[in-house]
């Protein structure tokens, strides 16, 4: 770097450039959030059950082995398209009826979810599937 | 050492070793798991591995943060650290919350944690990376307030410098960030746009902050340059940093619902984060080559100029690899996507952490330098990590490129399922590749156990071996 160029310049540019990023993107943020989000994001479909569909989703941790729109582990099915793949009811007896226990091949464990839970499990990624993803993804596999 | 209250973290890098540990035991679990998949079924399903060894992987960094910053701060400042009792404290605090953390993922159901901790308060967990119960999620910002607290109070006292201050800031960022994996609502697409906020905030954020601060200070160290020339480096760096990262969090905007002109700034902003990685690269070599002196620890000065260039590969090529929308949209949530997170993290995170336990162990345990012996020993466990981390990086994205081919490029795609079996020779290969990082890792310990005549520059350069430098 030529001698021209001093710490303190260097110092600004970071200062200046942090700043005006930052304020950048909390603006985009404000912007996705208040004015976007709410054509695209299917929270006409959000109610109790999907609430605590949620719930049973996160406590039961389903992310460690599947994606939900593409964000997630990688060792099971994308899920974010599973109701539109499977149906609810294939959803809540596969649920059901795990683990498969075929040797070698990978198992998900079995849950002991109730009826209703099933029922608010499903509701969860209805709504889910129904977010305007842009098209991802590319076919209904995931 | 010039103070005496910097062996403080000691304890700190010795638990960030033994954690590492674990995660790597985990990570090779799961690559067993890949291939067979029922194997420790029921005992040890697929998801509690990863979460133990993801979540190791994020405490033994911080763990390597907070010992890099007591160790950091009061050289910096010119002074003892503010508390060196309360460091001490913190460090059991968080050692037996984030033991107790794992004991729990491992003895009882997910959803009984969750129950038994307090998640129905506020639900926060079964997220990716925040699967931390609450109460372990308040001890960490606990343990952050106070860590900042000390390091802070530090610096008012003493000396200010620009690495401090950067690493401060970024310190600061990290606390402030994690405060958003408190937010969690049933709104799916705030829910995963504000969950980036603590991760893509972190790794391409606030923590590049850290990583360069800590490369900085070491350079400065072995190599003698200049304190004005590394702080200009320095401040550069991160600025680019913070210009292309910020408006780049857009590049995990383009298929979770968030408007589309994510898609055309995540992908211009995102393609230029490599930018700040290559900087590091050519920053630490160049610091390197215009060393106004000898440190006789020749392998901290190798680990450094391996994490600029591995953070570069990582970070800024396989990042690269799969940030522009177009491409995204076949790569999203693949194979790929692991490829970069393990180059990327071993690359940046793992090493710069590996780079300043290398400079400072010695140095609280009486030398300037370990023994030639330890050294080489060092170098090879180096080595053996680096190379096996290259080699699982492009197995998975050999299998990222034939899993996006047969279950999302064909005009007949394949089941996820189904594609899985066709990935396996890359899977094999990969747990092999794994089992090379392990024999490293164990080099690495080993190291730490090898004593002798510490190196001097003279033993390291045998009579005329190397003039004086330029
Ligand atoms: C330990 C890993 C693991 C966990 C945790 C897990 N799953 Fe699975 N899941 C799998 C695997 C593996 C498959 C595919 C199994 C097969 O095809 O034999 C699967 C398949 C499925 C399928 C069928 C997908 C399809 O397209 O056929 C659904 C639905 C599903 N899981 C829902 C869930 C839900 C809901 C949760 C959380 C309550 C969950 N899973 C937790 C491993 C897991
Ligand atoms: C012995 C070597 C290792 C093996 C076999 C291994 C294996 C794995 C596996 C199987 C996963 C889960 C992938 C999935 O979701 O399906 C994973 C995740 C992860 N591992 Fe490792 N790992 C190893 C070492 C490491 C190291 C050294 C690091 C970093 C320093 C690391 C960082 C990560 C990260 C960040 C994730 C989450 C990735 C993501 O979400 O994309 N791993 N690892
Ligand atoms: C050291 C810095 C970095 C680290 C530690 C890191 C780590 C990670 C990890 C772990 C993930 C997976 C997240 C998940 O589980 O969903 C990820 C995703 C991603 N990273 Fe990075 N990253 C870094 C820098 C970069 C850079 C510089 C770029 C761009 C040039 C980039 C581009 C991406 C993209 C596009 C994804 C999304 C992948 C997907 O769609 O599935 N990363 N990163
Ligand atoms: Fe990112």
């Amino acid at each position: 770097m030529s001698s021209g160029f001093t710490k303190g310049m260097a110092r600004n540019i970071f200062y200046g450039g942090a700043m005006f990023f930052f304020l950048l993107f909390v603006g985009l943020s404000v912007d996705t959030v208040v004015n976007r989000l709410p054509d695209r994001d299917n929270r006409a479909a959000i109610n109790d059950q999907v609430a605590r569909g949620k719930e049973i989703w996160e406590v039961n941790n389903c992310i460690g082995c599947h994606t939900l729109l593409g964000e997630g582990a990688y060792f099971a099915p994308e899920l974010g398209n599973v109701y539109a793949r499977r149906g609810p009811e294939f959803i809540k007896m596969w649920i059901k009826m795990q683990p498969t226990g075929t040797p070698g091949r990978r198992q998900m464990p079995n849950f002991h979810l109730t009826d209703e839970e099933l029922d608010d499990l499903v509701a969860f990624l209805k709504y889910v599937n129904g977010v305007d993803t842009a098209n991802w993804p590319p076919n209904i596999e995931g | 050492m010039k103070y005496q209250s910097q062996s403080v973290s000691k304890p700190y890098f010795i638990a960030a070793i033994g954690l590492f540990f674990g995660q790597i035991i985990f990570g090779l679990i799961m690559g067993l798991q890949y291939i067979i998949g029922d194997f420790l079924f029921p005992e040890i399903p697929f998801n509690i591995a990863r979460m133990v060894h993801t979540n190791l992987l994020i405490v033994w960094l911080l763990f390597g943060f907070m010992g890099a910053g007591y160790y950091l701060i009061p050289e910096e400042s010119e002074r003892e650290l503010h508390s060196p009792k309360l460091a001490i404290a913190l460090f059991w605090i968080f050692l037996i919350a984030g033991a107790l953390t794992i004991v729990g993922y491992l003895s009882l159901p997910y959803a009984r944690l969750a129950e038994l901790t307090g998640n129905n308060l506020l639900s926060t967990m079964g997220r990716e990376f925040l699967e931390q119960p609450l109460i372990t999620k308040v001890g960490i910002v606990i343990v952050a307030l106070g860590f900042l607290y000390n390091l802070s109070m530090t610096i008012l006292g003493g000396r200010k410098t620009s690495i401090s201050l950067v690493m401060m800031i970024g310190l600061w960022g990290l606390a402030i960030f994690f405060l958003f994996s408190f937010y969690n609502p049933t709104n799916i697409v705030l829910d995963k746009y504000f969950w980036w906020w603590v991760v893509h905030l972190w790794v391409e954020g606030v923590w590049e902050l850290i990583m360069g601060a800590m490369l900085a200070f070491v350079l400065i160290k072995v190599t003698g340059v200049d304190r004005e020339v590394i702080e200009k480096w320095l401040y550069l760096i991160v600025a680019f940093t913070l210009i292309t990262g910020l408006i780049g969090t857009g590049h995990h905007y383009f298929w979770i619902g968030a408007p589309e002109y994510w898609q055309t700034l995540g992908s211009v902003f995102s393609a230029m984060e490599p930018i700040p990685f290559f900087m590091m690269t050519i920053f630490a070599f160049n610091m390197v080559n215009r060393r106004r002196r000898e440190h006789p620890n020749r392998v901290a000065t190798l680990w450094a100029m391996g994490t600029g260039v591995m953070a570069f590969l990582g970070a800024g090529v396989w990042g690269f690899l799969h940030t522009l929308s177009p491409v995204n949209y076949y790569t999203h949530g693949t194979q790929v996507t692991a490829a970069h997170g393990h180059m990327a993290f071993y690359g940046a995170y793992a090493m710069v952490v590996m780079t300043m336990i290398s400079y400072t162990m010695p140095l609280m345990r009486g030398r300037e330098a370990n023994s030639n012996l330890s050294q080489v020993v060092e170098m090879w466990s180096f080595w053996l990590m680096t190379i096996a981390m290259v080699f699982i990086t492009l197995f998975l994205t050999g299998a990222g490129i034939l899993q996006i081919w047969l279950q999302r490029v064909s005009e007949t795609p394949m089941s996820f399922m189904a594609t899985q079996d066709q990935l396996m020779i890359f899977y094999w290969l990969r747990l092999a590749s794994g089992l090379m990082f392990l024999a490293g890792l164990l080099l690495y310990i080993a190291s730490f156990f090898i004593n002798g005549e510490p190196a001097t520059v003279e033993s390291r350069n045998p009579v005329g071996a190397r003039g004086a430098a330029a």
